[in-house]
């Protein structure tokens, strides 16, 4: 099947790009992925995005960025992209076995969280191991949790648990976090949340379907290991660009993210765009990739008229 | 929700899950999340594209903690096959479509 641009992503930037290469007739087809609205689906109130003077729930936001591509005519399909072929023009992209060729392909696959990765982290990842408090803290009710990190998202997470938990360990490696005054203070000022400092998970315990059980730390300074009996973990520790499809074939840099050429979206291959958190190692905010969605679309929609 | 998927309770799980003739897939969600919204249509769809092989349902876990505990659902979205009142195979987070029909081709 013969598509002049295909989007692949649904984030912010994925959408934004839909719906700018629909408004210029290109007829975007989008795979949305797993995720489809990306990270902000798993968030709660998005109350910094221009327009929303109320702010507005994640999911709902991308559902009405999902509407407006589609009132321009993208097509938007929950599917997941298994590989592509950058090796000649037109690319190819594989979806099950489906075959699609594209003129122009926008990229915006985003990012997914960090693991730890544990063996037993992957194990148990759904049943007690978690990286998104609003969609399972819900069951850890009069339980005791820890979250993992030291960010802004770790203290939203550990003050978002304290709804549900009884008890909410913040576990960091270091002395000191990196998470704005303003978010560390509210979590340290909640009776329910205390800090393990310069402490790493080392082991998760537990079985499926039981769940966790208790994890192994260790003091970051001296080496020592101690036990600590929990019902879940949640991990904050930051984000990994989402780029295997494309390893080998785009320049990366050091961390994964794709290279954009400076002040656009074109990679170093003709033809292929980024935007969003792929290829954002500084802002990743959802204003910025909406932003950068644009003009990928825009550079898209230049490089196909030449 | 179609007619093709049903709603599980704690109160009707017996009677509709454990003792059903057909392999069982339940979807455990929550209004609250989005990765269920999702997944939501695929199950629409595979409801319809199995009627008569697969009984599907969905269990809202606000309203049937019970079942949730039941079954240790500490995420959601959840899949569950059941098939003869044991679970057969169970499926955590959104997947594609493909990874659930592939599941359900082995117990029908």
């Amino acid at each position: 099947m013969k598509r002049k641009v295909i989007i692949i992503g649904s984030g912010p930037a994925g959408l934004t790009a839909a719906i700018y290469s629909a408004r210029a007739n290109l007829e975007p087809l989008v795979f949305e992925g797993s995720q489809p609205g990306g990270q902000l689906t798993i968030t709660t109130d998005v109350e910094n995005y221009p327009g929303f003077p109320d702010g507005i729930m994640g999911p709902d936001m991308m559902n009405e960025f999902r509407k407006q591509a589609q009132r321009f005519g993208a097509e938007c399909v929950y599917k997941t992209v298994d590989s592509v072929d950058l090796s000649k023009h037109p690319y190819k992209v594989s979806v099950g076995n489906e075959e699609y060729s594209a003129e122009a392909i926008i990229i915006s696959t985003g990012a997914s969280a960090r693991l730890l990765g544990l063996e037993s982290e992957k194990e148990l990842m759904g049943y007690g191991v978690s990286a998104c408090a609003t969609c399972d803290g819900f069951f850890f009710k009069e339980k005791k949790v820890l979250v993992v990190g030291g960010g802004d998202s770790a203290m939203e997470e550990a003050t978002f648990l304290t709804k549900f938990a009884s008890e909410v360990v913040l576990v960091h490696r270091r002395e000191d976090f990196r998470a704005s005054k303003i978010m560390v203070e509210r979590a340290l000022a909640n009776p329910k949340i205390s800090v393990e400092y310069n402490s790493s998970v080392e082991e998760i315990f537990g079985k499926q379907p039981d769940g966790v059980t208790g994890v192994r730390l260790k003091d970051t300074k001296t080496g020592d290991v101690r036990m600590m009996d929990c019902d879940g973990i949640f991990m904050a520790i930051g984000h990994v660009p989402n780029t295997k499809l494309f390893n080998g074939d785009l320049n990366l840099d050091s961390a994964g993210y794709i290279i954009t050429k400076a002040d656009s979206s074109h990679t170093n291959l003709e033809g292929i765009f980024a935007c969003g958190d792929v290829q954002d190692t500084v802002y990743r905010q959802a204003v910025t990739a909406a932003g950068s969605g644009c003009m990928a679309a825009i550079d898209a929609e230049r490089w196909l008229e030449k | 929700m179609s007619k093709n998927v049903h709603e599980f309770t704690d109160k009707n799980f017996d009677t509709d899950v454990t003792k059903s003739d057909l392999p069982v897939l339940i979807d455990f969600w929550a209004t609250w999340c989005g990765p269920c919204k999702a997944i939501a249509p695929v199950i629409e769809e595979i409801a319809g594209e199995y009627e008569g092989k697969v009984k599907v349902g969905k269990v809202d876990v606000d309203q049937n903690q019970n079942t949730a505990m039941k079954f240790g659902v500490r995420s959601i979205p959840t899949l569950l096959v059941i098939k003869d009142g044991e679970v057969v195979n169970q499926i955590v987070g959104a997947v594609p479509k493909t990874n659930i029909t592939d599941i359900l081709n082995q117990v029908i």
